[in-house]
């Protein structure tokens, strides 16, 4: 398994995670359980958590697929530099973040779940896997359909017939699927001063 | 198929809440919980029917040998059963849907027990949550919380129910997490291994009733002091001379077991039918390496028939014990051995490759297990079939042409095929440069038979730059392209639809023109859209019918 890039799935894991959080922490707030302000924890940590793996890390190898509108959150994460960046940062945070909703029934499956996303970004830490953000593309390539390039059906323009010293053999080499000899519509001059 | 699927999943919903919503046995239980045990209970048998389900998609040695008996049913439920990975999916989503609802009713359940084992008011739930729990007076308690200090964790993590309840919902999380397309397309193996964690799930669901925590009133209290007559008077149930005693309580059995017993044992004969049809032997006959690292294998294997289009699942125990990969069939059934091409791209497909390049040590052992998938018989029915093929797409089209092309060889009946037009649409010919030599070999064999029309093919390539343009340009006057060595000359860019429909529309104006996509779902949005609009109003003249077969 030696391409693996664990950070990836990591990423999924810990997206899941923030979604469990908020919902658990909607429905601790919401039922008004015993002790709910883990619940309001459990939100915001959750969105946090949401937000700061949005934006998916680019593959060492191979082209990665953005997600849908992450170039915003990519410009915010990026601003943070090393602190994004390294995994052994990012696995501790998420370690220390899913303590607290720990506490209340409700939320501790988004504990359970931010405690893997924190081991799997650890194995990847340790794998010295890091986040790159994702740069959009400058775009070079021309719409579809509209540019598709035919060879050219002309051959280039010939030099006036002084220059050509053997004019028969080039009429008869210069067939190609164009039927016949090329006749210039335009007459051609040589512009040697 | 999926409407009545999902049909039947609103309908054990609704049914199951009802009969706990409304159902006098449950009566004193919904005085402590509400409408959220109807809800905890509907999204249970909800999840016990989806588990039931979960397994059978993936049974593909009993799918294959369903439709196989089932060659005389209608194609349409032939190609449902084709389909087994998207029913997977879908229900592995509303597993997904059910456990949230069924979670969330229970932690409302389990927060109104706590509350009313610690209510000191005196009311009906608090004298309910009150019933003992010795089992010397019957056991016959309601609250599964037996004594106010105990939280909600506490039981949840010592009771059965809730802890296989987180297991499996853990073991579902990680699935899930690791089974989503980015992952999966790119790192096969960790979705592989991972996806292994539904044995706990099984395991978890069969023994998660087993505590019986859902209780309801006995037959013989219902009988003595039914709720109707009872519920009003429940400061009284002591008294000597009442006439209502108080209520006894008994658990629900689970009975999930008997909705996963028989999928799992259908799911261990397809595990150990797998496991014999690897170990028969596979022979391989020939062993080539084409260019950018494509390597074919042609193989024989006693008792082996596939049909164009289907695929086989390829395991190398050298190189990893457990995985199974799936590989088009690029051969024709008329050929008297199967291949397969396989590219580089991955681990396991490079180990492959490498353990093959080795000239001097001894080939690896093969296992093949297949073959599956639909036969795309239909390519054969239509007069004028339009095959498009792209990136890797093209690959079950070398299985196609090459059998299309031995049918017209031996002008087989079943052949109703007069003309071919393929478009191979890449970014680069690199990886499918043994493509492009079948190609040189057809338009070879059709030169001799004379019949150059039969097949059209045009090749487009979307990663092209100025320099290979202009490469192109200089050699336009050759008879070969300059960079595939093929009679058609290569253009550049995306095909243009509307052109390729409205020329073959104009040259064949009285056919049934049948087109088949190996390709993204954006391309089968536009063909299909083109396949309308060329469709002439008049069913005598032509018609274009959009396949929509995923080889």
């Amino acid at each position: 398994m030696g391409q693996i890039e664990w950070a990836m799935w990591a990423n999924e894991q810990a997206l899941a995670s923030g979604l469990i959080l908020i919902t658990g922490g909607i429905v601790a707030t919401a039922g008004r359980f015993t002790q709910w302000y883990f619940g309001a924890y459990s939100i915001v940590a959750g969105v946090f958590v949401c937000l700061l793996e949005y934006p998916r890390g680019k593959r060492k190898k191979g082209s990665t697929m953005e997600r849908c509108g992450q170039k915003y959150m990519t410009a915010v994460v990026k601003l943070f530099g090393p602190l994004t960046r390294n995994y052994y940062i990012r696995a501790v945070l998420h370690l220390l973040l899913s303590v607290p909703a720990g506490f209340l029934l409700a939320t501790i499956l988004g504990t359970a779940c931010l405690a893997i996303a924190s081991g799997i970004y650890l194995l990847a830490a340790v794998r010295g896997e890091q986040w790159t953000p994702i740069e959009p593309k400058p775009r070079e390539r021309p719409q579809v359909g509209g540019t598709i390039k035919q060879p050219p059906s002309n051959p280039p323009p010939r030099p006036p017939a002084e220059a050509r010293k053997k004019p028969s053999e080039e009429a008869a080499a210069a067939e190609g699927p164009s039927a016949g000899p090329q006749t210039n519509p335009i007459p051609v001059t040589d512009e040697i001063v | 198929m999926d409407a009545v699927w999902f049909g039947l999943n609103v309908f054990l919903f609704v049914d199951a809440f009802l009969k706990y919503e409304k159902a006098d046995k449950y009566y004193y239980t919904r005085k402590i919980l509400g409408s959220t045990l109807a809800c905890a209970r509907a999204s249970a048998l909800c999840l016990n029917f989806n588990s039931m389900l979960i397994l059978l998609p993936v049974c593909r040695n009993l799918l294959s040998f369903l439709r196989g008996t089932c060659s005389f049913c209608s194609r349409t439920l032939r190609k449902q059963l084709d389909h087994n990975l998207t029913f997977h999916k879908l229900v592995a989503y509303m597993i997904c849907l059910h456990t949230a609802i069924h979670i969330i009713a229970h932690l409302f359940n389990f927060d109104c027990y706590s509350r009313s084992r610690q209510a000191t008011d005196g009311s009906l739930a608090s004298i309910l949550s009150g019933l003992s729990h010795d089992e010397k007076k019957g056991g016959s308690w309601l609250n599964p919380i037996q004594s106010p200090n105990m939280t909600v964790k506490y039981v949840t993590f010592t009771s059965i129910a809730g802890l296989t309840g987180v297991i499996m919902t853990i073991a579902l999380i990680l699935m899930v997490t690791s089974a989503t397309e980015f992952i999966r397309r790119s790192y096969f193996e960790v979705f592989w291994y991972t996806h292994h964690l539904f044995i706990f799930y099984i395991l978890g669901l069969g023994i998660h009733g087993i505590g019986g925590i859902v209780r309801g009133q006995t037959e013989k209290s219902m009988k003595e002091s039914h709720p109707c007559k009872c519920a009003e008077s429940f400061e009284m149930w002591d008294d000597r001379d009442s006439h209502c005693k108080r209520p006894e309580f008994e658990g629900h059995p689970p009975e999930s077991w008997k909705w996963i017993l028989a999928p799992v044992i259908l799911y261990i004969c397809e595990r150990i039918l797998r496991f014999y049809r690897s170990q028969q032997k596979v022979v391989i006959t020939k062993v080539v390496m084409h260019p950018s690292k494509v390597l074919e294998l042609q193989m024989n294997k006693r008792g082996f028939s596939m049909e164009v289009g289907q695929y086989i699942f390829v395991n190398c125990p050298s190189i990893s014990l457990l995985e199974w990969h799936p590989f088009t069939l690029t051969s024709a059934p008329e050929e008297d051995f199967f291949s397969i091409h396989i590219r580089a791209a991955g681990d396991w497909t490079e180990n492959l490759i490498r353990a093959f390049e080795q000239q001097y040590s001894t080939i690896p052992r093969i296992e093949v297990d297949g073959p599956f998938g639909t036969a795309s018989e239909d390519v054969f029915q239509y007069e004028v079939a339009v095959l498009v093929g792209a990136g890797i797409g093209v690959t079950p089209f070398a299985s196609i042409l090459k059998s299309i092309w031995y049918k017209f060889q031996c002008a087989d009946h079943n052949l109703k095929t007069k003309k071919i037009y393929f478009y191979w649409i890449c970014r680069e010919t690199g990886a499918f440069s043994w493509f492009n030599d079948l190609l040189t070999s057809l338009e070879q064999e059709m030169e001799e038979l004379g019949k150059v029309g039969f097949l059209n093919y045009r090749l487009f390539l979307t990663g092209w730059d100025s320099n290979i343009v202009g490469h192109a340009a200089l050699n336009f006057d050759k008879a070969t392209d300059i960079l595939t060595g093929l009679k058609q000359k290569t253009s550049f860019g995306r095909p243009m639809w509307d052109n390729e429909f409205s020329k073959i529309a104009t040259s064949h104006p009285k056919s049934v023109v049948g087109v088949f996509l190996c390709g993204p779902q954006i391309l089968a949005k536009s063909l299909r859209k083109c396949c309308h609009r060329y469709s002439s109003l008049d069913p005598r003249k032509v018609q274009f019918y959009f396949n929509k077969e995923n080889f």
